[in-house]
């Protein structure tokens, strides 16, 4: 892979656009969760209004210049609605039915599986095509009567017929009651049997095939909850290793654990944390020091965190600082306190790697989303808007103005919109197609070398 | 918190402090007239203004957090992570501002406001008459002098527990049978409920509640002290609304005025009355208020002028509280 910011690296375009056009929009149709599965193939968003949908890369041929070119475009696949709103009647609270995270099962055969939940439930969902169907039966009509077996006469075996794609959205395991707060996060483990959901303030682990019992690996709910001063904001099982995972907090620590040490996993076995620097102290320095964002990177080896500016990739054998680090937009720092008073220091955004690890994506406000050479270190800033999206357009680069002097093109901090942030972003596992999540719209971007 | 309110005032341009487009929730500026201040201690009028404007955004920023703390939407679950951030910082600041002896000065300032309201006996008819369950709770703490702000786990944080506790209690009693020994208060960090005695407040079910309930601010000893004049001021005015329609013959409350507040979020209700209190009513406070009716005694309302002029005057902000 060449790198992310133009010349002869990649070249952004657009591609395609899902969502209403319309300048109101519903609360339910924001975005809250996009994922790719392991092959690439399909692409699963989940909404505020407990739907998921899904999209199906499907393949053209389309000539260009008299050579043909391939190019894919993802296409609905299945909408289901997954969770809906429930309302705990012993605490008088409504619980959402936002879809705060969906990941995908590795695919074992011919149905696809995956995880989704909302604050208190995991459903595990199969999806499954029908393009045939029996036709000939021998006891039954064509509509499914029964015949009278005094009428048959002679005997036929069925045989398959083609029939317009049917694809099923079946719940095959809710997985409920098991979180006392709300969850954040859910990760498949590698042994593909079991995965772990986290709460504000526990982890548990699931056996896929058992619903009504999971194990508590992480606690840390204080006896008295007058000291609780941290919380648990994300967790994610390593790839390679089924017995480790780590978690991360609201004060900017993450702690890796494993398995095989205790059952109940509340010492951990690697505590990472990046000294503060004492010249950049301010009240808000903790809020903007919560991890919001935890994702280990395919090989394993490392693992990247959002905090609020700041992306950061930790080497899993180095604890006492990160390897890299990469503002997302320092330009904010000026306005920690209006940001405080308006709630966005409280946004928690996604980061994510791209297939080969030399990349990393995240979101940020204005509909601006960055993207990481770790390679070269270049970087660049993109904007996922219908303005800048012209059919196979290649993506300008956007810039905000720091200093006093705008430039033409350059965007001011002032002038940023707030309302407009990108939380949720993936990258297609083996190639380069990024899906980002735009409040209610879902833009597919492609490398136009592809 | 009235006296924050009444002193406040933001050192920090507009241009750079909000973005475009952010409606600013606090709008005081040094040069609008001191509101509600002639009943305030010149000494601590004094004591304030000396502070830095540092000290003032510091000031800013503790208010705005505790009220993004009460202001906790009820509906669905407030986000643990959030509060906690929150709370975190609350924390903070009242560390810093201990350390460098401000807190003292705050908490005596507030000390002179509250015992110039302590002196209506209306407000005292009216409180035992809105929180009538928990009297014995309340009669602890009534007269009980500040406490100096200690580390964890002294005593003083005990004390405040409690009485937060019994301001929860009041503030749910509109929603909950009176009669009711025990109530029933929601766990805004999504804890299982507790039922709550009047007397518990070690159980940690309970200091959790008593943490995030709508009224109060986060666990540390200093900011309850804040907090329970927050919870005063609300309860002040609720007593406002609440003795002027005892004045009528029932002494008992009027169910249908409990109805009436039963669905307004007593937080709201507390930044709007504080705030309208301050600036729209710049004359008369919610003490000045009950000063003024209290002046009049307990005669019928329709009896004289001056009455009725009252009268007018608590319309008008009955219809703000309402938000008619």
């Amino acid at each position: 892979m060449a790198g992310v910011a133009g010349g002869n690296d990649f070249q952004w375009c657009f591609s395609q656009v899902k969502g209403a056009i319309d300048e109101d929009v519903a609360e339910a149709d924001i975005i809250s969760t996009v994922e790719f599965n392991h092959s690439g193939e399909f692409l699963a968003t989940g909404d505020k209004g407990g739907r998921v949908v899904i999209f199906q890369h499907e393949q053209e041929v389309h000539f260009c210049k008299n050579r043909p070119h391939l190019r894919g475009e993802y296409n609905v696949y299945s909408t289901f609605q997954s969770h809906e709103p429930e309302f705990d009647y012993l605490k008088s609270l409504e619980i959402e039915e936002k879809i705060n995270k969906i990941r995908w099962l590795p695919q074992q055969n011919s149905a696809h599986f995956l995880l989704s939940t909302n604050d208190k439930t995991i459903k595990l969902w199969k999806i499954s095509e029908r393009d045939k169907r029996a036709e000939g039966y021998n006891l039954k009509d064509e509509d499914g009567r029964l015949r009278d077996p005094f009428r048959i006469t002679s005997l036929r075996v069925p045989v398959l017929m083609p029939m317009d794609l049917m694809v099923e959205a079946s719940p095959r395991r809710v997985f409920a009651n098991a979180h006392t707060y709300h969850i954040n996060s859910i990760s498949v483990n590698s042994d593909h049997q079991t995965y772990l959901s986290a709460d504000d303030l526990r982890i548990n682990l699931w056996h896929l095939e058992i619903t009504d019992r999971s194990f508590n690996i992480v606690d840390i709910k204080p006896a008295n909850m007058e000291e609780l001063t941290e919380v648990i904001t994300a967790a994610e099982c390593q790839p390679n290793q089924c017995n480790v995972f780590v978690y991360s907090s609201s004060k900017g620590t993450i702690r890796l654990c494993d398995m095989r040490a205790a059952a109940l996993c509340d010492r951990h076995t690697k505590f990472f944390e990046e000294p503060e620097d004492p010249s950049s102290r301010s009240f808000f320095s903790e809020i903007i020091s919560s991890i919001s964002d935890v994702k280990f990177s395919h090989s394993g080896r490392y693992m990247m965190t959002r905090d609020y500016l700041s992306v950061k990739v930790w080497d899993l054998n180095m604890e006492n600082r990160p390897v890299e680090t990469y503002q997302v937009h320092e330009y904010l720092r000026s306005k920690l306190c209006s940001l405080y008073e308006n709630d966005c220091i409280f946004d928690k955004f996604e980061c994510c790697w791209n297939g080969s690890d030399s990349a990393i994506m995240t979101g940020s406000y204005n509909n601006f989303f960055r993207m990481f050479d770790r390679n070269t270190r270049k970087d660049i800033t993109l904007e996922a808007s219908r303005e800048s999206s012209k059919p196979r357009g290649t993506l300008k680069p956007r810039k905000v103005s720091t200093g006093g002097k705008r430039k033409k093109d350059e965007i001011s901090v002032d002038s940023l919109d707030f309302n407009k942030k990108i939380l949720h972003t993936a990258w297609h596992p083996k190639e380069n197609v990024i899906a980002v999540a735009a409040t209610n719209n879902l833009y597919i971007f492609q490398d136009k070398i592809n | 918190m009235r006296y924050s309110y009444q002193r406040r005032t933001c050192a920090i341009p507009r241009a750079k402090m909000f973005p475009k487009g952010t409606k600013r929730k606090f709008s005081d500026s040094r040069e609008e007239p001191v509101a509600g201040g002639e009943d305030v201690n010149q000494s601590s009028l004094a004591a304030v203004r000396m502070l830095s404007s540092y000290s003032l955004q510091r000031q800013s920023l503790l208010d705005m957090s505790l009220i993004k703390l009460q202001l906790c939407h009820m509906l669905v679950e407030p986000n643990l992570c959030r509060s906690v951030l929150i709370a975190n910082t609350v924390r903070q600041i009242q560390e810093e501002m201990t350390q460098d002896g401000t807190w003292q000065i705050m908490t005596q300032a507030l000390s002179a406001a509250n015992a110039a309201a302590q002196c209506s006996a209306d407000r005292l008819v009216a409180t035992e008459v809105l929180c009538r369950q928990t009297e014995a709770a309340q009669g602890e703490q009534v007269p009980k002098p500040f406490p100096v702000v200690g580390s964890e786990g002294c005593p003083a944080k005990e004390v405040l527990e409690e009485e937060a506790a019994a301001a929860e209690v009041g503030m749910t009693m509109s929603t909950v049978s009176p009669q009711a020994p025990t109530s029933y208060l929601p766990g805004t960090f999504g804890m299982d409920p507790c039922w709550e005695e009047e007397e518990t407040g070690e159980d940690d079910d309970d200091e959790e509640e008593e943490e995030d309930s709508e009224e109060c601010g986060s666990g540390s000893e200093g900011e309850e002290r804040e907090r329970d004049s927050l919870v005063e001021d609300t309860r002040t005015a609720e007593q406002v609304f609440g003795t002027f329609e005892i004045k009528n013959p029932a002494p008992s409350p009027d169910p249908a005025l409990e109805e009436l507040f039963s669905d307004v979020d007593a937080s709201y209700y507390d930044l709007d009355t504080v705030l309208t209190g301050m600036q729209s009513v710049p004359k008369m406070g919610p003490y000045d208020l009950l000063e003024s009716l209290s002046s009049h005694g307990p005669s019928p309302l329709s009896s004289s002028t001056s009455c009725r002029s009252d009268l007018n005057e608590l319309d008008h902000i009955m219809e703000i509280i309402v938000g008619s």
